[in-house]
């Protein structure tokens, strides 16, 4: 029942051949056994998911039930989950219960779908290797020496190791893209403001984008159709109306136009990555797409740039975390200043304080201009770049990630490298874009992600081509080779 | 060679809208702590702003009324700074591109002169909640209380230049302020609550000179009263260093309204480095002319506009006309009074004299005046009507104060009526001439200029006689054609 992918669960649900109550035992009680492999769930919701499930499984006998009716899916511990230990992968909420539902919860919660638990992830969705989780490392099911990539990695391992068959997660800088590729899941993060924002633990807003991970394109399709939407409680979500996203799967892609941007094959790229990305470019061809040569010339200012802005907005978005109303307090403060920097100090780990530092810096009187002005410049030039390639091309492809997962501790001591394994997925997040990973093949045994970059509000077709693609292939249907069930 | 004082007010007034600027929780003074904040007032994780649309058409008017430009495009920052009461370490406010910029506005001072002061802009911005230092816990450990009811509460930052040149010209800004968003309806303008908040920028420079002087900035000083003597003490403070030849250190000072004097707060607070940056949880709010050309159309009318009108409908010199706008309750209560009256120069007089002075003494305002328009409209038309003098209308006046009903019942239960039958007050007349001898004769030889002026004696005497009640006028005029009668 673990390797059914989403639309199998749905067809398995209504065709009766099992209970929502029946395949969530069986992921509970696989998570219990196997996630001490993987450390992809930071709490498991059993007793909810028990009671979710039979109200599924009531609503589902009496029909007309939504798709996502009783099918499992975790949620990366970024969404505040009412009465439900939200803790950001922090130490700072390690105790924090919220009283209120992301509305991206709140959306599965009316479909019915069924919550197993909170995924792991990088502090603050600060990483991205899932190394910096006050809840330890997420190891990556296809090779538990190496990371599942960040932020959202619990997500994608959880879905890579068959205990869910798919999971919400946030993408800031490619925290969705990167470790979809790195564990040979399907991973999309949509238009900025698609997604309801609310509930939704900020780390950089303008930045900030939720999206669904899953085994396949169309179960991506399934899960974004429930999460997208305008939301009035999020003033920067787009109020355009939604499709569901599963309609158009099948639309023929011949005639497809699909841009290859130089600039993301060129140094810093793995020679064995780079291949299978071309062989998927080729597929593409077979399958009637045309291959336009675009230039992207301001990539690589993205990461500089990224760097920038990202810590800039998450120094104030992370002043909140004071010890005074909720969250970590430290023991015995002894004046107020005492409170904020030793609560601030053992409530945050390295990399979180590292970027409140560089943010704090760059909007600092006399560097303002300098940094945070400069990188806002270099922002617009790279959405600029964009919207002149979107002129001739329907979707731009390349690599999501520059090498397939790294060994764990490997990148730890080295922050600029770390930064650069987001150096093609970081530009889309600053143009405001959606941006989509799928497997594409294997490097030495370790999945490779193929990146499509869509339009804005595009996801549907962007999700027609994966499915295509996933149609004449079968890099998606491989699994890891998992350590298996007593 | 004098010094010269140079003031610039910021003011921050509280909007009266029903929710906050960015969370829907109340915004009604006085509650139980934190019973008025929401997940958003709180700063719990993973919560957004959504901006109030009421507040944008409140700062809007507000700028209308100031003659200001109008921020088409407005845009919410971030001002970083830690303190507990406020929640999510920063302020959301604006700063680049406010809501409302340059404008002007004009004082009227007491001696009757006016001048116009300059709005350097407006801004939109949440305030933050209160720190309760006070025993809060009955446990003691000297812990504090925050209170964040008031946390996300809309406020509107006026932000004058440096215009102002005295204590009284800086009252009269404030109060100009205070009048007009009154008028408007936009806040309650209640100082005394903190609706209404002013910090000073005070700087003295000598006489002639063009360059400006060091400034203070004087923090939250919460009354009109506090205002001018805070303004005064610090510009001698700051006199009296330059006059012993110091220099005057930029830096923000309290004032302490029980010593009469101002202080330095700590020079931390003003090094803070406040790192504004463009809030990217709220998008640029864009107005259409449409929607500005609208509200312009729906203003009410305001002070000087109803000023102008007082002294043209009413025959108002233009000093009552001032004193009667100043607070729209006012000029309403004002109108009622001179049209069932029918008589705008006594509704006047009695509004600013008897009236004020009765309000000021029991500290009401007036929309708790013990004496209702209608009342003072009919205690004035019995003036009108001869019923009464004057002087006993004030008695009557005071007794509608008391609860005694109307004029007419006060009148007709004190038995107050103006005597005005003729034979009555001729016998009176008759009696204090028989008994003034000598007054009599010295009228009889003084000048024919004189003997207006000898009379007055005569007419205290019978009004004396009759307690007040004698029609004056009648009293004049039979006492002339007695007096007259024995030259």
């Amino acid at each position: 029942m673990h390797q059914l992918t989403i639309a199998e669960v749905i067809r398995g649900l209504r065709d009766r051949q099992f209970s929502s109550v029946e395949i969530t035992r069986h992921l509970l009680d696989r998570i219990q056994q196997l996630d001490g492999n993987y450390n992809s769930f930071i709490t498991v919701t059993d007793q909810l998911a028990m009671a979710q499930a039979a109200a599924a499984d009531a609503r589902l006998a009496q029909g007309g039930a939504p798709a996502l009716c009783g099918v499992p899916i975790a949620h990366k511990d970024i969404f505040c989950t009412s009465g439900v230990r939200t803790s950001c992968g922090s130490r700072m909420l390690d105790n924090f219960v919220p009283p209120y539902d992301a509305t991206v919860v709140e959306k599965f919660n009316a479909a019915s779908a069924v919550t197993l638990g909170k995924t792991n992830m990088d502090e603050f969705a600060m990483g991205s290797s899932n190394e910096t989780s006050y809840y330890g490392p997420v190891k990556n099911p296809w090779n538990t020496d190496c990371v599942p990539g960040g932020s959202s990695g619990g997500s994608a391992a959880a879905v890579a190791a068959l205990l869910v068959p798919g999971a919400t997660a946030t993408d800031t800088g490619g925290s969705i893209r990167q470790p979809a590729a790195l564990t040979n899941t399907t991973g999309l993060k949509p238009t900025y403001g698609r997604v309801s924002r609310w509930g939704m633990i900020a780390f950089a807003s303008s930045l900030d984008q939720a999206g669904p991970i899953a085994r396949s394109a169309e179960d991506v399709a399934y899960l974004l159709t429930v999460m997208a939407g305008h939301d009035e409680k999020d003033s920067t979500s787009l109020n355009r109306p939604v499709q569901d996203y599963t309609l158009n799967l099948n639309d023929p892609i011949a005639g497809l136009r699909i841009g290859v941007p130089k600039e993301y094959f060129g140094e810093g790229l793995n020679a064995d990555t780079a291949a299978r990305i071309e062989d998927a470019l080729k597929e593409f061809e077979r399958l009637g797409a045309e291959l336009v040569e675009v230039s992207l010339p301001h990539t690589e200012l993205a990461v500089p740039a990224y760097y920038v802005i990202a810590p800039a907005e998450a120094s104030a978005n992370l002043s909140r975390f004071d010890g005074v109303r909720y969250g970590y307090r430290c023991e015995d403060p002894q004046d107020l200043r005492d409170l904020y920097m030793r609560s601030r100090g053992e409530g945050f780990g390295d990399e979180v304080q590292r970027r409140i530092l560089v943010g704090t810096y760059a909007l600092s009187a006399g560097y303002y201009d300098a940094y945070y002005n400069k990188a806002q410049q270099v922002r617009r030039l790279i959405k600029q770049d964009f919207v002149q390639a979107f002129e001739k091309v329907d979707v731009i492809m390349g690599p999501t990630s520059p090498s397939p997962a790294f060994a764990l501790g490997a990148k730890k001591a080295d922050p600029v490298a770390m930064y650069l394994e987001d150096i093609y997925t970081i530009a889309t997040n600053l143009a405001g874009l959606p941006g989509m990973s799928l497997p594409c093949g294997l490097v030495n045994s370790m999945p490779v992600g193929l990146q499509i970059i869509g339009n804005y509000l595009d996801e549907a077709r962007m999700l027609n081509v994966a499915h295509q693609f996933q149609q004449v292939t079968d890099w998606h249907r491989q699994h890891a080779n998992l350590a298996s069930a007593v | 060679m004098g010094w010269e004082i140079v003031i610039g007010l910021e003011v921050h007034v509280q909007l009266s809208t029903k929710s906050k600027l960015f969370s829907g929780a109340s915004t009604r003074f006085g509650a139980e702590p934190n019973t008025q904040a929401c997940a958003i007032d709180l700063a719990m994780p993973g919560t957004l702003p959504v901006p109030n649309e009421e507040a944008f058409r409140y700062a809007v008017m507000f700028g209308l009324a100031m003659n200001a430009e109008i921020g088409r495009r407005s845009v919410f920052e971030r001002k970083n700074y830690f303190y507990p009461d406020l929640p999510k370490g920063y302020q959301t406010t604006q700063l680049a591109e406010p809501i409302v910029g340059a404008g002007e506005v004009e004082i009227h001072l007491e001696d009757g002169s006016s001048k116009m002061v300059r709005l350097h802009h407006a801004h939109l911005e949440e305030d933050a909640g209160k720190s309760l230092h006070e025993a809060v816990f009955e446990s003691g450990h000297g812990m504090s209380g925050i209170d964040l009811n008031r946390a996300g509460t809309p406020l509107i930052e006026i932000v004058s230049e440096p215009d102002m040149r005295s204590a009284a010209e800086a009252v009269a800004y404030l109060k100009k302020i205070h009048s007009i968003v009154t008028y408007l309806g936009i806040s309650d303008g209640d100082m005394s609550q903190g609706s209404m908040r002013c910090d000073a920028n005070v700087s003295v420079r000598l006489k002639g000179e063009e360059k400006l002087g060091t400034r203070t900035e004087l923090k939250n000083i919460n009354s009109f009263r506090f205002v001018e003597r805070a303004i005064k003490v610090e510009a001698e403070r700051q006199i009296d260093i330059l006059e012993d030849g110091g220099s005057i250190v930029q830096e923000t000072r309290l004032y302490d309204a029980d010593k009469n004097e101002t202080r330095s707060m700590r020079s931390k607070e003003v090094a803070n480095d406040y790192r504004y940056f463009p809030c990217p949880d709220l998008l640029p709010v864009i107005l259409s002319d449409d929607y500005v050309e609208k509200l312009r159309g729906e203003l009410p009318e305001l002070p000087d506009a109803k000023a102008a009108r007082f002294q043209g409908d009413y025959k108002l010199s233009a000093y009552d006309a001032d004193q009667l706008t100043q607070e729209r309750a006012i000029a309403d209560y004002f109108e009622t009074v001179a049209k069932e009256s029918g008589e705008p120069k006594l509704a006047a007089n009695w509004i600013t004299g008897e009236l004020a002075a009765l309000l000021n003494r029991e500290e009401l305002s007036i929309a708790r005046s013990p004496v209702s328009a209608e009342q003072l409209a009919g205690l004035i038309l019995r003036i009108k009507d001869n019923t009464i003098s004057g002087k006993i209308a004030k008695q009557v006046f005071e007794a509608i104060a008391e609860g005694e009903g109307d004029a007419d019942t006060v009148i007709e239960q004190r038995g107050l009526k103006q005597v005005s039958d003729t034979g009555a007050i001729e016998q009176l007349v008759d009696q204090v001439i028989a008994a003034s001898a000598a007054q009599v004769e010295n009228y009889r030889n003084a000048d024919e200029a004189k003997r207006p002026k000898m009379m007055g004696y005569f007419v205290g005497q019978i009004m004396k006689a009759s307690k007040g009640q004698a029609n004056p006028q009648m009293i004049n005029e039979i006492l002339k054609e007695k007096l007259d009668a024995l030259l």
